[in-house]
């Protein structure tokens, strides 16, 4: 399988965000986005993750079901870790388990993976910041897609945590997944592209009309 | 959709005290009525279907403007967005589910409220099958009012004043369902008909309107 | 930390903690609820026994109910005042348990008197409701009862919630004697109290005594369910602190 994207621009609202951005990543691939504040990193994952439609250029999966877009390949964890807080772990995971289809990993096997094995029936209210965003991780372990879009995925992470999640990573890469992560923390990995966001930039430039 | 339709249940029944605040926001409303106009019988027997259905309508509005915010505050509304589920099925369930958490609470509680404005059985029989088959029009329509006011901090106020004037058709068809039950020459199944078909023209067009607002929102 | 600790030691709340609590409750729950049984059912045996009133027929058995439900409800909420008192006051923990185990049980009662007054009233008056003063605070005090309820599941922290609720609790007690005199106050359908006039109550014994035993069994009643209730509130809070400690140990472990 391979992720293919071309020329790739997106827009939020009047301004371009960035510009004529492509690569290419195969099975087994990461991509490390980096840039400064504001230079669009969270704004491609979101481009990808079909969650922004204003864009142009070309993205394409090679090798995969027809007509699936893209957005159904990819596990999006963004900076909000997307779990109800007045439920259990588990009822907040089975959910996205049920919901988001080809389950993987049973609930429990999920959670001994990040190590938080006696969360299970925990409401999420009583977990720590970095604790919800291990369980956050979690939600891409219990069902099963090729592409991970992480969007600074360790920032509420201690060191072990960290290298916990380096791990995953690696092991997903192993099996044949495809990373995209935007990050300002190196992330562990080893043998990964890199984008940086910076060269993409566009100045605008501003039309005498547009001032009114 | 299962899990999505008893997750959002689950939330209802959890979040602010639960279906139990629409329910006695309801009771406030009728209780208000009599001290206003009077303790008359006879007026308020009169005049209770239309008591209420609007205490019906504004307790349907409650907590709607939430339906969508709070997925989109904790990152759930992008996750919900990314899966094969079309949107405006994603709606459709998640209003649906909203409306047999605050919608049905409230037709259940009608034989009480109708006993204390003095309504006869017929007419709480008729309020009760009314009020079941037309505020799931009002959570219908109100979805798309929490669609559009999703990203908005007090979009709860802004919603009822974009939703409530679209509510008045069923409003009006639901009150002359009753008075055509209650009185005998008005006829009660025209407007009683014509308010099913406002609801299921409402869960269609109020799903895809509001799934395709949620869709653009995610900027 | 210590010096809650200390504060704890020298508090003269120290037999009310609420380990000692648990221990006395199982020890009075079965007792309480034996009084109850014995007394309802004997208020019960008196009430069916009592001949029939020669004005209301065997309607007058619906007072057996009816009374003394008001009465409990009424109970049940200076309960709860005193309850807040003793949270705003001394902010003990057994307090705001206390207050919180009661309303629903107020709630239910205020809801049985509404209820047996509607089917009362639709043989004496011909209606199932009028809104008079009486029956008005009475829906009053249902919807205080409900809102209280309603504000305690909607705040999760339990001693965030003890301070608001005890302050609308007390707010709303300005209802208490509202319900009390409004018979007196305003003149309405609902008869004035016929029970308490002490020199010569207005009421044959034949109806007193059934009516005074079901008072007493509906006040066991409330006892009983409002120590199961408390002790039900004490042990969900040790779940909520031990759930709260398991995902901190979660790490470790």
């Amino acid at each position: 399988m391979k992720l293919n994207v071309e020329n790739l621009s997106a827009n939020r609202g009047e301004q371009t965000i960035f510009a004529h951005i492509s690569f290419q990543l195969t099975a087994g691939d990461a991509l490390i986005v980096t840039g400064t504040n504001g230079s669009g990193k969270s704004t491609l994952l979101r481009v990808i993750a079909g969650l922004l439609p204003n864009f142009s250029g070309n993205m394409a999966i090679e090798g995969g079901i027809e007509d699936k877009p893209i957005a159904e390949y990819c596990h999006y964890l963004g900076h909000q870790n997307a779990l109800k807080p007045t439920m259990s772990v588990a009822e907040n995971l089975l959910f996205w388990q049920h919901h988001c289809g080809t389950p993987d990993l049973e609930i429990t096997e999920a959670l001994q993976k990040i190590d938080l094995a006696g969360t299970y029936d925990i409401p999420i209210a009583y977990l720590s910041a970095g604790q919800k965003r291990r369980i956050a991780i979690a939600r891409l372990l219990v069902t099963k897609r090729q592409i991970w879009l992480v969007d600074e995925p360790t920032a509420a992470l201690d060191a072990k945590s960290e290298a916990m999640f380096s791990n995953l990573l690696q092991t997903h890469m192993a099996s044949g997944g495809i990373v995209i992560a935007a990050t300002h923390q190196p992330l562990g990995l080893k043998n990964t592209k890199n984008l940086d966001m910076d060269k993409h930039q566009v100045i605008p430039e501003l039309l005498e009309d547009e001032y009114l | 959709m299962k899990a999505l339709f008893w997750r959002e249940l689950k939330l209802s029944s959890q979040v602010g005290g639960g279906m139990l605040t629409g329910v006695l926001f309801f009771l406030t409303i009728v209780a208000v009525m009599p001290f206003a106009i009077g303790p008359d019988l006879k007026l308020l027997a009169r005049i209770g279907p239309a008591v209420l259905w609007t205490g019906a309508l504004l307790a349907s509005l409650l907590g709607l403007d939430r339906l969508f915010q709070q997925e989109r505050e904790d990152g759930s509304l992008d996750i919900l967005l990314m899966q094969e589920t079309p949107p405006a099925l994603l709606v459709f369930v998640k209003a649906f589910a909203h409306w047999v958490a605050n919608g049905l609470p409230l037709v259940l509680a009608v034989p009480i409220f109708g006993i204390i404005l003095n309504m006869s059985p017929i007419g709480i029989g008729a309020t009760m099958l009314t009020l079941a088959v037309g505020t799931p029009a009002i959570t219908f329509i109100g979805a798309v009012g929490a669609a559009v006011t999703v990203s908005l901090p007090r979009g709860g106020l802004l919603l009822s004043i974009l939703v409530l004037p679209l509510t008045v058709p069923i409003l009006i068809f639901g009150v002359t369902a009753i008075n055509g039950a209650v009185e005998d020459p008005a006829p009660f199944l025209p407007p009683f008909m014509i308010l099913c078909a406002l609801t299921l023209f409402f869960s269609a067009l109020g799903s895809l309107a509001a799934g395709w607002v949620l869709k653009q929102s995610t900027d | 930390m210590s010096e809650t600790i200390i504060k704890q030691n020298t508090s003269i709340w120290d037999y009310a903690n609420p380990t000692r609590f648990l221990g006395i409750a199982d020890r009075i729950i079965p007792w309480l609820g034996g009084a109850t049984i014995l007394c309802i059912g004997l208020g019960l045996y008196l009430g069916f026994s009592a001949p029939e009133d020669y004005q209301q027929g065997s309607t007058v058995l619906i007072m057996f109910i009816h009374v003394p439900a008001s009465w409990v409800a009424m109970m049940s909420y200076s309960v709860m005042t005193m309850s807040a008192i003793g949270t705003l006051v001394w902010r003990h923990p057994l307090a705001d348990i206390s207050l919180r185990a009661a309303a629903p049980i107020g709630a239910a009662f205020t809801f049985l008197g509404l209820l047996t007054g509607a089917l009362w009233g639709k043989p004496m008056w011909g209606t199932y409701w009028v809104w008079d003063a009486r029956l008005t605070s009475f829906l009053v005090l249902l919807i205080i009862y409900l809102g209280i309820i309603a504000l305690a599941k909607a705040i999760e922290e339990p001693t965030t919630a003890a301070r608001s609720l005890a302050i609308i609790t007390l707010v709303g007690s300005i209802n208490i004697p509202i319900i009390k005199f409004s018979v007196d106050w305003w003149n309405t359908l609902h008869q004035p109290a016929s029970v308490s006039r002490l020199a010569k109550p207005a009421m044959d014994a034949v109806f007193l005594y059934p009516l005074l035993t079901m008072a007493v069994g509906f006040s066991l009643f409330f006892f009983t369910v409002h120590l199961m209730k408390m002790r039900n509130e004490i042990l969900k809070r040790r779940i909520r602190t031990m759930k709260m400690t398991a995902a901190r140990q979660a790490e470790r472990g």
